[in-house]
């Protein structure tokens, strides 16, 4: 016993401020939040008592809320294909080496060192909604290459407007997954390539039969990256149509707005409804991890 | 980049470096369609910054829409001096918050990336993925009880608080990228110091911590840009009178007037720092991307 306490003592203590302050303000304040969630805590005053799951019917039979996590999925799913396309594209493009491919690299990845709200001022410019004489922005330049019939009314649609918002997030992260794919595509040993070379595999025969299937982990990596991203996305809508725009609702915009509001039940309730959407995702990826590193 | 990114491992960082595969001579069209896809993507990529750069210097005589693409007749600085004026309080602010965040989040991650992957206990791996969950929670999650512990502990709003918050949330990343830089060094280099009988601090400072430089830069240049960019926790912690550069940027591009050539000088002065820090030290942000998402 003393043996034990002698060894594991002091890394437990080293760590131990960590994990006071995870186990707090991680799962101590879930804990706290799903709480407030379950109890009629409509203003900033304590709550008076619990109302079970009341703040979760009032959501989930709110059509804007609907309308918020239908927005949700769309915008996700054009995030996820717009980014691992162009990430795998490029680094398709540029793993056999290209000259300059040091400024390729950094001018594809460079987006992704500026903040959404910075992005969010120029793509709202961008994504400017007047059409024809009056266009600015992506319809004027449409206009000029003679595409007019593209122009579209972006972020203000009525039904795809979030799509909109997927552009400049696609814009910033794709460079990303180029540098996950193309540090993967590196890591192919070239005794594979050359093996399929003698085999008399023709190039494309190579890649889709040695090369890809190599890149299965990174392109999960590149999903979980991108899914978890994408299911909080908040920042850009804030930046470019505000909290208030009804076709780029979203549950983070609506946390806000309940927020704001001091109805901390609903808002408290909204936050656990996305933190169910992203565990989703995370925690098979989390357990898996696990495993994998038990088993090392 | 925003605060919920996740690098990847340490592993790959140097991949991106490594030279190409041994090319076999590619087929006569490959080449110039390669180039030429290239560079058609970097035009794309570079497309907002044009638009950033030539707006903010255009003047009233430039606010038609037709004008919108071209070069400005007249280049004016007013949306330079204005944007400054706004914003150079909140840079600073942003400063005295971002560098002390980043300081003590790398090294609390720094002792707790060596205890897990070095100098283990019993259920350091649960303890592990515990802590990494962290990293991926929406913060909304926590939100509402979160915003009432700050001010039960009476933490001020504004820089103060939002060191607390990047810290206690950083901590999650910063383990994650040193568990897996630790987990490289040889245990040979460890044994030999407990061999030597150095307990476990002194095995830290002095066989650890000399070896960490690069660990450290990666840890340093993510924290820094992620809290540099965070909007979230601004907009719940601060306001525009003691928030940081992304609260007074929202501020300044979201204004009644929408003085385009103001919010996108603005726009640039607030991604300055962090474009420095990605052009500067590119290569250790790539390294720092690559440091911990795909494990092996």
């Amino acid at each position: 016993m003393h043996h034990r306490l002698k060894r594991f003592g002091p890394p437990l203590l080293l760590i131990s401020p960590t994990i006071v302050l995870v186990g707090v303000f991680v799962y101590g304040l879930i804990a706290v939040n799903v709480n407030t969630s379950l109890t009629d805590r409509h203003t900033r005053a304590p709550a008076e008592g619990y109302v079970g799951l009341e703040n979760y019917q009032a959501l989930f039979s709110d059509d804007t809320f609907l309308f918020s996590l239908r927005n949700l999925l769309l915008y996700t799913a054009a995030f996820l294909a717009g980014a691992l396309f162009f990430g795998f594209l490029w680094a398709w493009l540029l793993e056999r080496g290209a000259r300059g491919e040091g400024i390729f690299r950094t001018i594809y990845l460079f987006p992704m060192a500026v903040s959404f709200i910075a992005s969010g001022v120029v793509w709202r410019w961008l994504l400017n909604n007047a059409q024809g004489d009056r266009a600015s922005g992506l319809n004027r330049l449409l206009g000029s290459l003679g595409l007019d019939f593209l122009q579209t009314s972006w972020w203000t649609h009525e039904r795809w407007g979030i799509l909109a918002i997927a552009m400049p997030a696609v814009w910033q992260l794709s460079g990303y997954i180029m540098a996950l794919f193309l540090a993967g595509f590196r890591g192919v040993p070239d005794e594979l390539r050359e093996a399929a070379r003698m085999d008399g595999a023709s190039e494309w025969r190579m890649y889709r039969h040695v090369v890809f299937p190599q890149l299965s982990p990174v392109a999960l990596s590149a999903i979980i990256i991108i899914g978890h991203m994408s299911l909080k996305v908040f920042d850009l809508i804030m930046a470019i149509a505000g909290q208030s725009n009804y076709t780029t609702q979203v549950p983070a915009t609506q946390m806000w707005i309940e927020f704001t509001r001091s109805d901390y039940a609903l808002s408290a309730a909204i936050g656990t409804v996305m933190l169910l959407i992203v565990a989703v995702l995370i925690v098979p990826y989390l357990v898996a991890t696990y495993r994998q590193e038990r088993s090392r | 980049m925003t605060a919920s990114t996740i690098p990847a491992p340490t592993g790959g960082a140097d991949r991106l470096v490594v030279k190409p595969p041994k090319a076999k001579e590619q087929r006569g069209w490959v080449r110039p369609v390669k180039y030429l896809l290239l560079l058609f993507f970097l035009c794309v990529v570079l497309m907002p910054a044009y638009v950033l750069i030539i707006t903010s210097f255009k003047g009233p005589g430039d606010a038609t829409p037709d004008r919108a693409w071209l070069l400005p007749r007249e280049w004016v600085f007013d949306g330079w001096t204005q944007a400054w004026q706004q914003l150079a309080p909140a840079l600073g602010r942003t400063f005295s918050m971002v560098i002390p965040a980043s300081l003590i989040s790398a090294f609390v991650g720094s002792m707790n990336g060596f205890v897990l992957s070095r100098w283990r206990f019993p259920g350091a791996d649960l303890v592990f993925t515990l802590i990494l969950f962290g990293m991926f929670i929406p913060y909304q999650a926590v939100m509402i009880p979160l915003v009432e512990l700050m001010q039960g502990l009476g933490v001020p709003s504004g820089v103060p608080s939002l060191i607390v918050l990047h810290v206690v949330f950083g901590l999650p990343i910063t383990t994650l990228i040193f568990r897996n830089y630790y987990a490289g060094v040889p245990q040979d280099l460890i044994e030999a110091a407990r061999v030597d009988g150095a307990g476990m601090l002194r095995t830290f400072a002095s066989v650890i911590l000399p070896i960490s430089a690069p660990a450290f830069v990666v840890v340093l240049i993510w924290q820094f840009t992620s809290a540099w960019n965070d909007y979230l926790f601004a907009l719940f912690f601060s306001n525009s009178r003691n928030g940081p550069v992304t609260i007074a940027l929202n501020f300044l591009a979201s204004g009644q007037l929408q003085n385009y050539s103001a919010s996108m000088a603005g726009a640039l002065i607030a991604s300055l720092p962090t474009l420095v820090v990605y052009i500067v030290l590119g290569r250790w942000f790539v390294g720092g991307l690559m440091a911990g998402s795909v494990k092996g």
